[in-house]
């Protein structure tokens, strides 16, 4: 049971998915603005520049060449720090007239948009200014190019992309902060949801998840999930009362049967009935002995015993049955092996555990022939416990741990098809994992109790 | 003996009170808590059986007054519910054994007898057990059974050991099982009978006269006399 992390959280990655999606629309919003004002900006220069090149182009068509040299000297006199650039030149593009030196170089189309760098003179190294320029061809070959220096319009284009650079960024960034404060507010309440299931899984019906007065859909979930969880509660004690019922019921009377048959069998002196009457009292001992495993399980699963969990040594406890069983398989040829390494100490509940390892060993034991061998192993939190007897087909080896099943091969030896019930309900009481693998031949359970503490 | 029984149930009650009576003990009875506490007070039993849910006053409830009151009778306790946290809270509450509902009379016989020897043997700690021509060095560990040693694996040394301190009673599988293995649970098959089979071919073997014997639908018995 891995806690979620806040990155692979669900909510984080909506999150995320949310931030994209903002900033994208960010960017669209910002590009437009961009293209809105400093694309604004270019489209007027280039209109003012087409402007003027169609009145040159008019003025060269009505006067000639001298009436435009007049009118662009004029301009250039008239206003002689302004961005203005005028360029007239010769079909061998040799400069007549102008403010620029020379035509740009590596520029040299006959017509129409150029971006250009203005050279310094005073500084060759540097790059000169920005500038935008239309050529136009005038009949007579001449050139004429007529253009802005577009530093200071550049320069503002460098601002509104470096603020709308910011913001996309200080976007970014808030949408990110945004996006991990709300998951993990998120992730905390449902955290708090997923701490009370594992406790409650743990077996601590009782938990209830915690509440914040704020009735917001959480809250209404968690209220959801305390109102199911009292409903189970209240159907577990309904089931319990049930057991208590038979234990009374069924269990009494058949105790108060017992006691009689064994008065009975004080009173009677001939050998024939009292063999009957010890037969008739074992019977009972065997229909008690069911009801109280039956019971033990329905007791064993309710978790309550977790709260009586100790530290258990496994290798000792293991000692102890191995001990008490080794005479038992000694008496039907076996051989019992064993091998505890490593051992390391888990918690649980001791009188259980014994009776599981006991219930396995027992069920080996059972059904190996004689001379077989068992084999009992302990590696860190596994144990295992192996034989070559029989073993258990594949497609029986889940409902062999269902109360009362039987594999056809059984029914005629002892036993009341709940060893292996109880094995697993030990089992998950401390989850632990178990496992029924082929022993080729014969069969090995498998307990793990590594789990336990994840 | 005199055994005062705190339970409500009349057919119980009534039962064990034929059964111990049948068995030579004197046997009061009490309804209710308060009705034994007082009884229990008054008057002075040899054990008394408590049944856990009495009317009135439960039977925990009731073993703590009177353990408050400085009373020693032992007590076991009965129940109903047969869980094993029950019984550790039974037995810090004072009680002095433990039997879950529905039990076999003779199972309750071999605990109270057992209860009854307790209190008697409680003085001062022994050293050796004997019972006929079979001694026990509680010190040295040592077992002779007509002054010829017999060697013991230890398990089997406890076994005989809780055996002779309950010499000439029954003890159940049940008893051994929580007081020589020291676990609860049901074994599937009377593995416990092997363990006294091995102990009888150490002791009783090469003698005429065997101790261990075998009691019918209850247990264990080891006596001097056939």
């Amino acid at each position: 049971m891995q806690k979620p992390r806040l990155f692979n959280s669900s909510t984080f990655r909506l999150a995320v998915i949310y931030m994209a999606l903002f900033s994208t629309s960010v960017l669209l919003l910002l590009g437009f603005i961009y293209w809105s004002t400093a694309g604004y900006m270019i489209r007027q220069t280039d209109a003012t520049i087409e402007a003027e090149v169609v009145g040159l182009a008019e003025r060269y068509d009505s006067t000639g060449l001298p009436g435009l040299t007049d009118l662009i000297s004029e301009r250039m006199a008239r206003e002689p720090g302004s961005p203005v650039l005028y360029l007239l030149a010769d079909r061998n593009f040799k400069p007549l007239l102008g403010n620029l030196d020379h035509w740009p170089k590596g520029n040299e189309p006959k017509s129409g948009w150029l971006s250009f760098r203005l050279e310094n003179d005073s500084h060759p190294e540097s790059s000169g200014h920005p500038a935008r320029a239309r050529l136009f061809n005038l009949r007579g070959g001449f050139y004429l190019l007529v253009g802005r220096d577009v530093q200071e319009l550049e320069k503002i284009q460098n601002l509104i992309v470096s603020t709308l650079a910011w913001g996309l960024a200080i976007t970014v960034v808030l949408a990110l902060l945004g996006g991990t404060m709300i998951s993990r507010n998120f992730l905390s309440r449902i955290e708090s949801i997923n701490d009370t299931c594992r406790e409650i899984i743990y077996g601590d019906l009782s938990r209830r998840i915690p509440m914040r007065s704020a009735d917001d859909d959480f809250d209404q979930l968690a209220g959801n999930l305390n109102n199911m969880l009292d409903q189970i509660e209240a159907l577990m004690a309904g089931v319990r009362q049930v057991s208590d019922n038979i234990a009374h019921d069924l269990r009494t009377p058949l105790a108060r049967l017992r006691n009689r048959l064994e008065t009975l069998r004080k009173q009677v002196t001939e050998d024939g009935p009292r063999e009957l009457l010890d037969q008739a009292a074992s019977e009972a001992d065997g229909l008690l002995g069911t009801f109280k495993a039956l019971l033990r399980i329905s007791q064993i699963e309710s978790g309550s015993r977790r709260a009586g969990f100790t530290e258990i040594d496994l290798t000792a406890l293991l000692q102890d049955v191995i001990e008490l069983y080794e005479p038992l398989a000694d008496e039907k040829g076996q051989h019992i092996e064993w091998q505890l390494v490593d051992g390391k100490p888990i918690r649980g509940d001791r009188d259980l555990l014994f009776q599981a390892f006991a219930n396995l060993l027992d069920n080996a034991i059972k059904y190996t022939p004689e001379n077989g061998r068992i084999h009992i192993a302990l590696k860190g939190e596994q144990v295992s416990v192996a034989d070559n007897g029989p073993g258990i087909p594949k497609e029986s080896r889940d409902i062999v741990f269902q109360r009362f099943y039987r594999l056809e091969q059984c029914r005629t030896t002892p036993g009341n098809g709940l060893g292996l019930s109880l094995v697993a309900a030990v089992s998950n009481l401390h989850n632990a994992s178990i496992h029924l693998k082929d022993n080729a031949p014969g069969l090995q359970v498998i307990m793990d109790f590594a789990e336990q503490n994840g | 003996m005199r055994i005062l029984i705190i339970e409500d149930d009349t057919d119980t009650a009534t039962y064990l009170t034929k059964g111990l009576g049948e068995c030579g003990h004197l046997v009061q009875r009490a309804v209710n808590g308060k009705e034994g506490l007082f009884m229990a007070l008054e008057e002075d039993f040899e054990a008394m059986v408590v049944d856990r849910m009495l009317p009135g006053l439960d039977g925990l409830s009731l073993i703590r007054s009177l353990r408050a009151a400085g009373k020693r009778t032992p007590a076991l306790i009965l129940s109903a519910l047969g869980e094993v946290d029950d019984r550790v809270e039974g037995l810090r509450a004072g009680g002095d054994d433990y039997l879950v509902k529905p039990f076999a009379f003779s199972e309750l016989l071999a605990r109270l007898d057992a209860l009854l020897r307790r209190s008697e043997n409680e003085t001062g700690a022994q050293t050796a057990l004997k019972i006929g021509d079979l001694e026990m060095d509680l010190l040295t560990r040592m077992v002779r059974r007509a002054g010829r040693p017999i060697e013991l694996q230890p398990r089997e040394f406890r076994l005989l050991e809780y055996l002779l301190r309950h010499s000439g009673q029954v003890v159940t599988r049940t008893m051994l099982l929580e007081n020589v293995w020291d676990y609860n649970f049901d074994p599937q098959t009377n593995v416990i009978d092997v363990h006294i089979s091995r102990l009888r071919s150490k002791i009783d073997k090469d003698f005429e006269r065997p101790l261990l014997h075998t009691v019918r639908g209850a247990g264990y018995v080891i006596r001097a006399e056939a």
